[in-house]
Formats: structure tokens, C-alpha cells, sequence
């Protein structure tokens, strides 16, 4: 049923100064692009991708930008959230060569695609970008796996110097690449998207949007021609975006009201 | 053939079913996604003066028979609005514009806007029962009824639907001043007042804490609403409340509605049961010998 399961926080895990992992029991079987309503009890309920799929525990890693985000930061071991979900229709994997480009928080739900594209057995590159080093986080837990990683800063303070787009352009000269997954800032996976475009590359981007049912009945979500970011999606295909005129120019608010999100 | 086709006084509607106020009606995209469905019209989200961010999160919960929420009358304000309604093209369907304030000369206003805007109908929403100041707070007073409907009908040609609650004690005695005042139509019901309570945090789960509930749960409210309603007053009656197949429209209708709304059942059935509900109702009347869907209204009342 649609409404907040109580579970126990199992274990915190502090990724960079501001960002932070959550591990919770959750049954529920939640694939990569997924993600929950999480209910902070008396203080609000958020979106949040999965980030770490191991059976029945389920994790979530955010970074504290307001209210919601910082008492979720300051909760300890065993304190109380409610979860409901998994939603959205997550990632499909296509093609043979795979390349994950994660931005910013981008990262915490690209990390368990990354894992789990990689049952495939089939060659994976994927470029983490932050603006600096220390917004890093995930990399060791990839550089584990067989994926070839790429780091990419603003300031050059780690990896390639400069935005993940031009890092993307670069590998896909040298690479044959099948198929794009990305979550970040809009504007870099607009970026993204026309690269895509450009080469013929097939592309699936994690889209965000105000919510509030998750459900796809409230509207609050909806861009496009009446597609809903909690139903349709949040991972949509570059055929999809070329019809969705919202993306990279404005989304909308609590009240649904829009606000231009171009440079 | 069957005929669907309805009419609420002037307004003529290709088939009984129509999108209720607040489902996937914040933006043009998604009533134009609904639109071509077979819904023969959309009510927009309650529209009011000035922008509102609506309560907190939690908004929603799913409970056993029916949904929980207390959105709060989020909108962008009346004057962003304009450009999501002329974006929608008629030719598929009707628009019905839902606006609510907290006093006659707001909704003087909002009505005027509407109606330049292009909307084909206003519904008054005077039956939210979770915004302070709003909706039911003001919709539960016979005089100020009449009020609010005598003043938008001086400024306004197009019908004029008037929302009702059935958190009141006499829904029909606010009908009857909906009529009086000019209504064209009462539309019944809003969702009915609840709350949801986690037993394990020990509080409710709602910010709001109170929220209006929704779904297959208030049907039987919904029915017995639009039942006595049709005994009160003569302006045609649009049917709304836990809608979710072809037998609760045609038992709306029979309670003596002359079209429904649909919300709550697209969680349920997602978007196309307008087309299911279209099949479903087709199948009964013609299993049934019935022409005209028009025959059926108010037939319960024997
Ligand atoms: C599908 C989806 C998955 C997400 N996954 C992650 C994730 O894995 N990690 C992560 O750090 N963040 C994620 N986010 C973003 C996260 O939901 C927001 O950062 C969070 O809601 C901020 O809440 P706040 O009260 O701390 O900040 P506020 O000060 O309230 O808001 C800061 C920003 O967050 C946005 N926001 C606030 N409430 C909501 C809401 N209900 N829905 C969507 N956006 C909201 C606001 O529009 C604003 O831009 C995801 C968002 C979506 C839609
Ligand atoms: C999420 C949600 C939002 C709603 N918002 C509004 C609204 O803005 N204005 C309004 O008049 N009714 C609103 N309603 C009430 C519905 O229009 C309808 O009257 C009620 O849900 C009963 O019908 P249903 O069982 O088919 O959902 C809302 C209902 C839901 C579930
Ligand atoms: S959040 Fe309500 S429709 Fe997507």
C-alpha cells in the first residue's frame, strides 16, 4: 500500500562533509533509477533515489541543501523514517557499451546502475563530475568493480579539468559507445542529450521534479505533453526528450508555477 | 448505437465523463493528455488570486479503500494560469475552469479571468476541506453561497457549476441556494473530512493532519448525496466520488446525475479508464436495452 512503512535506520554512512548514506530494511524489490518518498516524521516527505541495492537493505545518499535534507542528516542509528515505493520505472539497459555520466548527487543513484549493468558483462565506463574534489563521493565503490572510471572537476582539482559534457564528447571519440545514463544538474544532461543527439547515441536521463503523490495523480510532476516524472518517469529516453519542450528551460514549484532554469 | 452524448444545461458534452478537479490538471501537457482520452472535458486544479505553495509533505497517503490527501489549493495564482488554458485546444473536449476564494468580490475576479481565458464552464469550488480561509470554510453557509454564485453569474456568461461538500448537515439546503443564487449545475461531492494516524510515531501522517478523502471508499456517500440533491432542486447534477468502473457511473447517473467526474479512479486504473469506463457503460446499456444514456438519469427515484 502507498503509504509510509516505518523502518529503523540500520546504518549512516558520511560520504563528503555535506552528503551522507542511509541504510534501511526495506523488502520491496527496487531496481536502479528507482526511487522513494521518504518521510521524516513532523518535518516533510522527499524524493530519493535508491543508491545501494543489497537484498532486502536498501540505502539512499542526499546531500543537505534545506529542512528536509538537514534533519535527515542529523537523524541517528535506529531513529524512525517511513519509506514508501519503490517508483518510477528505472533504468533499461541497452546496447553493448555502456557509459554512466553521474553529476553532482547525480552519482548516488548512477553508483548501483553502474553495479548492476555490470552483470551484463558487457564494457562500462562511467565519468563522475563534481564542481570539486571534496563533492566527490562513490569512487572507490566503483573503482572496484570492472567499470573503467573517469573523474571529472569544474576546478581541475582531481581528474580531467572541466565539465563531464566535454569529458563525454572525448571518450565517446575513443570508444563506441551504445548507449548513455545520466543523472545530474538539467543543464549538463541537456548538454548531454545533444551530444547524444549529435552521434547517435541513445541516451536515458533521470529527470527531477517537484513531487508530492508520487503516485500520478496530483499533476505537480508533470512536463511535457502531461508525462508524469513519478509514472513515466523519472529515466527518460532521447526520443522522449526531443518532445519535451520543459527540459532544460523551466520546471515548477511547489505551487506549480514555472521558473526558468536556463543560464 | 448507443448515444452518450449529455448536456449540462447548455453545455454539450460528446459523453458523461469528465476529469475532476485536481488530477493531473496543473499544467496544459497533462489535460491535453487527457483530452484525448475519452473524457469529454477537464475541470482544472482550484484556481485562486494569489500563488500558493499548498500544505507540506506528506500531501498523500494510499489507505485500505480510498486515498488520503491534503494538497492544500497549491497553484500558480490565476494570472500564470492564463497561458496553461490557451494552450489547450477545445476541439477535443470542454474545459471547465475550478476556482476558489475567500470572499465574492475574489471570486468576481477569478471568474472574469477565467472566462477571458476561454474556459467553456466555472466550478466553484466551495468544498475543500483542508485550506483555512478556503473551499468549505465558506461553502458550508447558505447566504454566502448565494452570495458568491448571484455575483460571478452578474459577471460571467458561461455555466456556472457550484462544488459541494458532504461535510455539511443539509447539502441540499445549499443546493437549493446554488440554484436560487443561478447555478447551471451542482457538482457532488468533495473528498469527505479524515485523518490517517502512524500508530508507531504516534502521529498523523498528513502535515496538514486532516485531509479529504477520496476513492472507492466514498462512493456510497457520493450516491446518496446526489440522490437527495436531485429531490431538492431542478439544475442538472454532476456526479463525483470513487468512480472507478461502468456500474458507478450508471448508478450516478440513476441516482440522478447527468454526468460524473473521474480523480481518484485514474490512481486506480491510470489514464485510460476514460476509455475503460466509455467500453464498460456502453456494454450495460446495450445488454441492458438502452439508447440514450439520458433515459437513465434519476431513474432510482421511484
Ligand atoms: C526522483 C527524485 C530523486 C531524487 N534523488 C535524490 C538523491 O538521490 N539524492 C539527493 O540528495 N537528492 C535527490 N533528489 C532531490 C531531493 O528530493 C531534494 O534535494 C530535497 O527534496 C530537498 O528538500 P529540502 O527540504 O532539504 O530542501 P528545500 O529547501 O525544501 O528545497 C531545495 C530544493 O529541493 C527541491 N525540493 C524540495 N522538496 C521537493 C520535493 N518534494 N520533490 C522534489 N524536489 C523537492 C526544491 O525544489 C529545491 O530546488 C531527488 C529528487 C527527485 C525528484
Ligand atoms: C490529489 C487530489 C487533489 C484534489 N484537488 C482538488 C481541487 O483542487 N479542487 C477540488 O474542487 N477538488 C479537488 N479534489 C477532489 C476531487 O475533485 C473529487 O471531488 C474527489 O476526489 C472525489 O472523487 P474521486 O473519488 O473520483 O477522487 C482533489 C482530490 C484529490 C485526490
Ligand atoms: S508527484 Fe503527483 S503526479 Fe507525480
Amino acid at each position: 500500500m502507498n503509504q509510509p512503512e516505518i523502518v529503523k535506520i540500520e546504518s549512516i554512512q558520511n560520504e563528503t562533509d555535506s552528503i551522507k548514506t542511509i541504510t534501511f530494511f526495506y523488502k520491496l524489490e527496487t531496481i536502479p533509477g528507482q526511487f522513494f518518498m521518504i518521510w521524516i516524521p513532523g518535518i516533510d516527505e522527499i524524493p530519493m533515489s535508491v543508491s545501494n541495492i543489497n537484498n532486502d537493505n536498501k540505502a539512499i545518499t542526499f546531500r543537505v541543501v534545506g529542512d528536509a535534507t538537514k534533519s535527515l542528516f542529523n537523524l541517528k542509528k535506529h531513529d524512525l523514517i517511513g519509506i514508501r515505493g519503490p517508483y518510477g520505472n528505472g533504468f533499461s539497459f541497452h546496447g553493448n557499451h555502456h557509459l554512466f555520466i553521474g553529476g553532482g548527487t547525480g552519482i548516488a543513484m548512477i553508483a548501483p546502475a553502474v553495479e548492476s549493468c555490470l552483470l551484463r558483462d558487457e564494457p562500462v565506463d562511467v565519468i563522475l563530475g563534481a564542481k570539486t574534489k571534496d563533492e566527490l563521493f562513490f569512487i572507490k565503490r566503483l573503482q572496484k568493480t570492472d567499470a573503467n572510471v573517469h573523474i571529472a572537476t569544474d576546478d581541475g582539482s582531481k581528474g580531467y579539468k572541466g565539465y563531464t559534457s566535454k569529458l563525454t564528447e572525448k571518450i565517446i571519440k575513443e570508444k563506441q559507445i551504445d548507449t548513455i545514463y545520466t543523472c545530474g544538474p538539467e543543464l549538463m544532461m541537456k548538454s548531454i542529450f545533444e551530444i547524444c543527439i549529435k552521434n547517435n547515441i541513445s541516451l536515458q536521463a533521470s529527470l527531477e521534479r517537484y513531487m508530492k503523490c508520487a503516485v500520478g495523480i496530483c499533476g505537480q510532476c508533470c512536463i511535457g505533453e502531461g508525462l508524469r516524472v513519478c509514472i513515466e518517469g523519472p529515466i527518460f529516453s532521447d526520443k522522449q526528450l526531443l518532445d519535451i519542450s520543459d527540459f532544460g528551460v523551466f520546471n515548477r514549484n511547489a505551487s506549480g508555477k514555472k521558473k526558468n532554469i536556463q543560464p | 448505437m448507443v448515444s452518450l452524448t449529455t448536456c449540462i444545461n447548455n453545455l454539450e458534452l460528446k459523453n458523461p465523463f469528465i476529469l475532476a478537479s485536481g488530477i493531473m490538471d496543473e499544467d496544459a501537457g497533462s489535460m491535453k493528455r487527457i483530452l484525448q482520452e475519452d473524457a469529454a472535458a477537464v475541470v482544472t486544479k482550484s484556481i485562486g488570486l494569489h500563488e500558493r505553495n499548498g500544505h507540506s509533505n506528506p500531501t498523500f497517503l494510499e489507505l485500505e479503500h480510498g486515498l488520503l490527501n491534503a494538497m492544500g489549493l497549491p497553484n500558480p495564482g490565476i494570472d500564470s494560469y492564463g497561458s496553461e488554458i490557451k494552450k489547450i485546444n477545445n476541439d477535443n473536449g470542454k474545459i471547465i475552469g475550478s476556482i476558489f476564494g475567500s470572499n465574492v468580490e475574489e471570486f468576481e475576479i477569478l471568474s472574469e479571468k477565467m472566462q477571458n481565458y476561454g474556459v467553456n464552464a466555472l466550478e466553484l469550488n466551495l468544498s475543500c476541506p483542508h485550506a483555512k480561509g478556503y473551499g468549505l470554510e465558506i461553502g458550508q453557509d447558505p447566504e454566502e453561497i448565494n452570495k458568491i454564485v448571484r455575483a460571478v453569474k452578474q459577471s460571467v456568461s458561461i455555466p456556472i457549476f457550484v462544488k459541494l461538500s458532504p461535510n455539511v448537515n443539509d447539502i441540499c439546503m445549499l443546493a437549493k441556494a446554488a440554484e436560487q443564487g443561478g447555478a447551471d449545475a451542482i457538482v457532488a461531492i468533495n473528498t469527505v473530512k479524515a485523518m490517517k494516524i502512524d500508530i508507531e510515531t504516534k502521529r498523523p501522517i498528513l502535515a496538514n493532519k486532516i485531509g479529504g478523502y477520496s476513492g472507492k471508499a466514498i462512493k456510497p456517500i457520493g450516491i446518496r448525496n446526489v440522490y437527495e440533491i436531485f429531490e431538492a432542486i431542478k439544475i442538472p447534477i454532476i456526479g463525483v466520488g470513487g468512480i472507478t468502473k461502468g456500474e458507478d457511473v450508471i448508478e450516478y447517473i440513476m441516482a440522478g446525475a447527468s454526468a460524473v467526474q473521474v480523480g481518484s479512479g485514474i490512481y486506480y486504473n491510470g489514464i485510460q479508464i476514460f476509455t475503460q469506463l466509455k467500453e464498460q457503460v456502453i456494454k450495460w446499456m446495450t445488454q441492458n436495452n438502452y439508447q440514450n444514456i439520458k433515459e437513465l438519469i434519476g431513474v432510482a427515484h421511484k
